[in-house]
């Protein structure tokens, strides 16, 4: 399989703190892709670099071959990486339909004129925004919710409706933080399927996530933070065994 | 009838009615109170244009006037004997959406990443630093005339006819003030237009999305700097327009008509009427045009005839008890008096 996205020693320091260091890691196109850690082991903050809100100290990322503008959220969203957040941040005045069709602000075009006029150009625009956030609010299944404020949602609801809004950008692929925080079992297991499904239907899969089962029984790789460095990377079962992510885990000197 | 038959019998009823307004204020009222609706349509244009900023942007901005004033001193320089150019009104209100747009531009750039209190200080700067050029350029070479203003401008001309001169048709006579209300109104409608159909565009979302979380609006891929922008260029342009206009109908302008109690009048008008929803931005400015008016009028005589001399004097009056309205509507509409549905949620979630 050929390489999707290509981290190259990404380092990131807080003040005195190197909250990355020296991180590499490959995503395959068409797999699942896991990244776990301990807390406070910076995997979020290699999300924050890898989208653009944080900028990077040292690193870089190729993206479908080509070179990753880091530090601007919106060139990385428009190149393909579209993302969840760990604090779900959905626009919560707004209803669930129109927070999926602010997704698909990126992939439209219609200006200030073509909004005022309404060429019948702009109205088939806003129409196709329109059935394609429909689709995607039944895809993920809160289409009933449709006319519902984002903020009135149930919680797991609303991981649906982030989920959604992120695939709503036409990403090659999707990145998770911690989708299942929160979730019971049977969230959790309709979460895997949803997330199956996404990758069945050709997007790429990033997953932060603390819920070890669901990544050891989802994710085709995984790669472990500790302490802002990888410190292993391979499939669920190889991953499992290693004595450093077992020390990591479970602490030094354990069995 | 159906609904279609419906909105057209009532969007009928409204154009009969403010076709009709000046008429009748006039023989009853008399004109200065035809004026003072003039006034009420320049400030409701305003007031629309600093509400896609403030109310569908999320940008608090107090230095508003100053494009206002850009908008205003453009039409007096090429429509006064100051330099002896005399363009047509036509011609120079576009342009002036232009110029006030690519100041929007300019003054919006530098402050993208503030927001709240913070970006309203640095407008307020840009706002005042825009009244103190406007005062002092009349020298070293003599732009803008200075503290004395310009005077003797160009009333708007409308196929030929400028509107500052009455019009007889119909077997009725229209006075001047009543011929510019008919320019402002249609000018109004047309920016009300714009602003609804804005509102309701992909733009307009992006605009909503920003102001509710600018991170997950970046995350979506929105290209919050130059959404940001346009909200700024866009309110610009229609503060511009509005400059053109009153430059014509008033024939003077000078720096003291763009300080920054103006810019927190049309604040208030935003605020008090329901930010973000054109038609309370729109009541808004009816109300704190028309009653002011209504006091400087009306306050004397009444405490004439209830205590037989007059006790407060009816400006300081004015000021006072629009300062008591602005903290009962603060205390007990703090969305607005007729608030979009959207912005009263947002207010109930932050008590």
């Amino acid at each position: 399989m050929n390489s999707l996205l290509d981290a190259r020693g990404i380092g990131k320091r807080f003040g005195g703190v190197q909250a990355l260091k020296d991180v590499s890691l490959t995503i395959r196109a068409g797999e699942i892709y896991g990244l776990i850690g301990p807390n406070g082991a910076g995997k979020t903050t290699f999300f924050n670099v890898l989208t653009g809100l944080y900028a990077k100290d040292e690193g870089e990322v190729v993206f479908a071959g080509v070179p990753l503008k880091l530090g601007s959220p919106h060139e990385v969203a428009r190149a393909g990486i579209a993302r969840t957040f760990q604090n779900i941040r959905l626009f919560a005045n707004m209803t669930a339909l129109e927070n999926v069709m602010v997704g698909r602000h990126l992939r439209t075009k219609v200006g200030v004129g073509g909004a005022v006029m309404r060429f019948s150009k702009a109205r088939e625009e806003e129409a196709a925004i329109r059935r394609r956030a429909h689709e995607l609010l039944r895809y993920v299944g809160v289409e009933h919710h449709a006319q519902k404020l984002a903020k009135n949602l149930a919680y797991g609801d609303q991981r649906r409706l982030e989920i959604a809004r992120a695939l709503a950008t036409e990403p090659k692929l999707l990145a998770l933080d911690e989708p299942a925080a929160g979730m019971n079992a049977t969230e959790t297991a309709e979460l895997r399927t949803l997330i199956e499904g996404i990758r069945a239907d050709g997007v790429t899969v990033l997953l932060i996530e603390h819920d070890v089962k669901l990544v050891m029984g989802l994710c085709d790789r995984v790669a472990v933070l500790d302490y802002g460095i990888k410190i292993a990377e391979d499939v669920p079962d190889v991953v499992k065994r290693d004595p450093q992510v077992v020390d990591a885990y479970l602490g030094a000197g354990h069995g | 009838m159906s609904p279609r038959h419906r909105a057209f019998a009532g969007t009928a009823l409204i154009a009969i009615a403010l076709a009709v307004l000046p008429l009748v204020v006039g023989n009853t009222l008399g004109n200065t109170w035809v004026r003072v609706l003039d006034y009420a349509l320049l400030y409701i244009i305003l007031a629309l244009g600093l509400n896609i900023v403030v109310g569908f942007a999320g940008l608090l901005d107090l230095g508003y006037i100053a494009f206002y004033a850009v908008g205003a001193y453009l039409y007096a320089l090429l429509a006064s004997p100051h330099f002896g150019l005399h363009w047509p009104a036509w011609a120079i209100l576009p342009l002036g959406a232009l110029v006030a747009g690519f100041f929007g531009v300019l003054l919006g750039a530098p402050t993208l990443r503030l927001r709240g209190d913070y970006l309203a200080i640095v407008t307020l700067g840009f706002g005042e630093i825009i009244r103190i050029f406007l005062n002092n350029l009349n020298q070293p070479v003599n732009i803008t005339n200075g503290p004395k203003g310009i005077a003797r401008i160009d009333a708007i001309g409308v196929a030929g006819h400028p509107l500052a001169k009455p019009l007889e048709a119909f077997g009725v006579t229209f006075p001047g003030v009543t011929l510019y209300y008919y320019l402002f109104v249609l000018l109004a409608i047309a920016i009300v237009f714009v602003g609804i159909r804005l509102q309701d565009s992909r733009i307009g979302r992006a605009w909503v999305a920003i102001r509710e979380d600018e991170i997950a609006a970046k995350a979506c891929g929105i290209n919050t700097r130059n959404v940001k922008l346009l909200a700024f260029a866009m309110g610009a342009s229609f503060g511009g327009v509005a400059g053109g206009l009153f430059a014509g109908f008033q024939e003077f302008v000078s720096p003291e008509s763009f300080g920054l109690l103006e810019s927190i009048m049309v604040l208030c008008m935003v605020v008090l009427g329901g930010m973000g929803h054109i038609p309370g931005v729109i009541l808004g400015g009816l109300l704190l045009t028309l009653l002011p008016e209504a006091f400087r009028y009306g306050a004397g005589p009444l405490q004439q005839a209830a205590f037989g001399r007059v006790l407060l004097d009816p400006e300081s009056l004015r000021m006072l008890l629009f300062g008591i309205a602005l903290i009962l509507v603060m205390l007990y509409r703090p969305a607005g008096l007729w608030p979009e549905a959207r912005h009263r949620r947002e207010f109930a979630e932050k008590k």
